[in-house]
């Protein structure tokens, strides 16, 4: 049995957003910039996606501007943020320890250009929250960035009330929705989101594209340079195919949240309870604000990648935050951030899941995920010491 | 194209030489758990011929796949030339190892010094310390 149980990292592309796509390969290839006819459709297929993506979202067509994806939306909505404080003499961002690196790479390039970052760290080892974002907006703070949820881990964060904080505080907001966009309900306008980036191939669209919401009036910086497309704000001829793809994609799971979510947190939910019956592990992220598809363990006493690779030879696909999977000696800065030291966190195991599992998927994992656990185990020396008292447990 | 050869996969997922050896003459662990890598030999001696050899792994599918082919590679041969194998002849009997998994090999070049320091130590027997690495410095942890 083939089991794909990474939907955070990637999503299968539904037949509704492929069926959207090829009129735009066939029929609708006319450069939307153009002035003669062939473009003229295009560009008016073009802004009838655009619509579409804002209204899954609550806000207007001319505040989404489309991107390669949800690290070029991350990178321009931090940076124009960024630029706006600074010419106003603020240069203070505050955002969180378990961000994804689009946001915390960003950062750090902005440290370097003399802005002051605050990272909130993870309250409880699950979540941050929205005291903990006004405790920390100084006078000087010109942008909150703060994940939606989060890709390792599943914790969904109280944006609604983080957006109130800041509006409270005339700090602008923006909230990386990547892993929520098409799974959880976002009005941007109800949760005081200024900015919000998103990408198409984490809700069955395609990959290569996203989209940043700009609230209307808030000035952004370019991050390409060139043609005069999204209204000058992000050049490049415009990939029409896969923001036609992500429309549909985005319109798709939103019409059908309900149901996927029920089927969804149901298959998760009994994935983390057969998991949690292993001896020596715990669930990663919030217990209850969870994203429906995240099921994230430690298991103590093995490896990560060990775990990937034997799980695979089952047909199970899956992920890790262990230092192996990620090619440096560290484990994921998420289970670092969350309190979990390095010798659990080498052993982590995160299975994503979406509406296109089964059932039948899920008793497949809840068979193999233990008997693998437990033929790792039976090969390390830390477990042994573990069982023989030399070496304390940490779960 | 995988991660992995087949003969890594292959040792991996039927790693040879699993286990421990209670009465062991030399027992020898490198690594730390905080690295993500442990590598634990244990060495069976008569008459300076390695006769048996097991080992415990924490670790990655190379760690686990080195271990395993290190431990074939020993097997039945005299300490003076187990003293000799390199991490880099594991790597190639293993088909090559990506980049960034050498580090594996050289943790089970050490582990066997280790476990064969642990032996001389044992016996009182007279060894040039500069034979055997010192993995409490080595800059894939402590770099």
């Amino acid at each position: 049995m083939q089991v794909y149980a990474d939907n955070a990292a990637t999503t299968k592309i539904s037949s509704h957003a492929l069926q959207a796509m090829m009129p735009c390969f066939e029929k609708f290839y006319g450069n939307p910039s153009s002035l003669h006819t062939a473009g003229q459709e295009a560009k008016e297929v073009l802004e009838d996606a655009r619509a579409r993506v804002a209204a899954c979202l609550g806000c207007e067509p001319r505040e989404i501007i489309f991107t390669s994806g949800g690290s070029e939306a991350d990178n321009q909505a931090i940076i124009s943020a960024a630029y706006y404080g600074a010419r106003k003499g603020k240069k203070h961002i505050i955002s969180t320890a378990f961000e994804h690196h689009a946001v915390l790479h960003t950062l750090n390039r902005l440290e370097k250009e003399g802005f002051e970052v605050t990272l909130l760290d993870v309250k409880n080892g699950h979540n941050v929250t929205a005291e903990q974002v006004r405790d920390a907006i100084r006078e000087d703070t010109c942008l909150v960035t703060c994940m939606y949820a989060n890709n390792e881990i599943g914790s969904v964060l109280p944006v609604a009330q983080i957006g109130t904080v800041c509006k409270a505080a005339g700090v602008p907001f923006h909230t990386d929705a990547v892993q929520a966009a098409g799974h959880l309900h976002i009005d941007v306008k109800a949760q005081n989101i200024d900015l919000l980036s998103l990408s198409g191939h984490k809700f069955h669209g395609p990959k290569g594209v996203g989209a940043l919401y700009v609230r209307r009036g808030f000035p952004l910086t370019n991050v390409i340079e060139g043609g005069a497309q999204e209204r000058g704000k992000r050049a490049g001829t415009e990939n029409l195919p896969a923001i036609c793809g992500m429309a549909a994609a985005l319109e798709d799971a939103c019409a059908h949240m309900e149901e996927n979510n029920a089927k969804v947190t149901a298959m998760r939910d009994r994935l983390i309870e057969g998991l949690s019956k292993i001896p020596h592990c715990a669930l990663n992220g919030d217990p209850v604000n969870r994203l429906p598809g995240n099921v994230s363990f430690c298991f103590e006493g093995i490896e990560g990648e060990a775990l990937l690779l034997l799980l695979d030879m089952k047909g199970i696909c899956a992920s890790s935050g262990s230092a192996c999977t990620s090619g440096s000696l560290d484990p994921s800065h998420v289970l670092l951030a969350i309190g979990r030291v390095h010798d659990v966190a080498h052993g982590s195991l995160r299975l994503s899941l979406s509406h296109c599992n089964t059932d039948e998927e899920v008793d497949h994992i809840l068979a193999e995920v233990p008997q693998v656990v437990q033929t790792l185990r039976d090969m390390s020396p830390v477990w042994r010491d573990l069982q023989k008292g030399e070496r304390e447990y940490i779960l | 194209m995988a991660l992995y050869s087949e003969i890594v996969m292959d040792h991996f997922t039927h790693p040879r030489n699993v286990g421990v050896i209670e009465d062991a003459d030399g027992v020898g662990q490198v690594g730390n758990a905080k690295c993500g890598d442990i590598m634990k030999i244990y060495l069976k001696i008569e008459k300076d011929i390695i006769v048996d050899v097991k080992f415990e792994t924490f670790g990655c599918g190379s760690a686990i796949a080195s271990s395993s082919m290190a431990t074939e590679m020993i097997k039945g041969k005299p300490i003076s030339e187990a003293l000799q194998l390199t991490n880099k002849a594991v790597a190639e009997a293993l088909d090559g190892l990506p980049a960034h998994k050498l580090h594996c090999s050289v943790l089970a070049e050490e582990a066997i010094k280790s476990a064969l320091k642990d032996y001389y130590d044992r016996n009182g027997i007279a060894y040039d310390k500069s034979q055997f690495p010192d993995c409490d410095n080595c800059v894939h942890c402590h770099g």
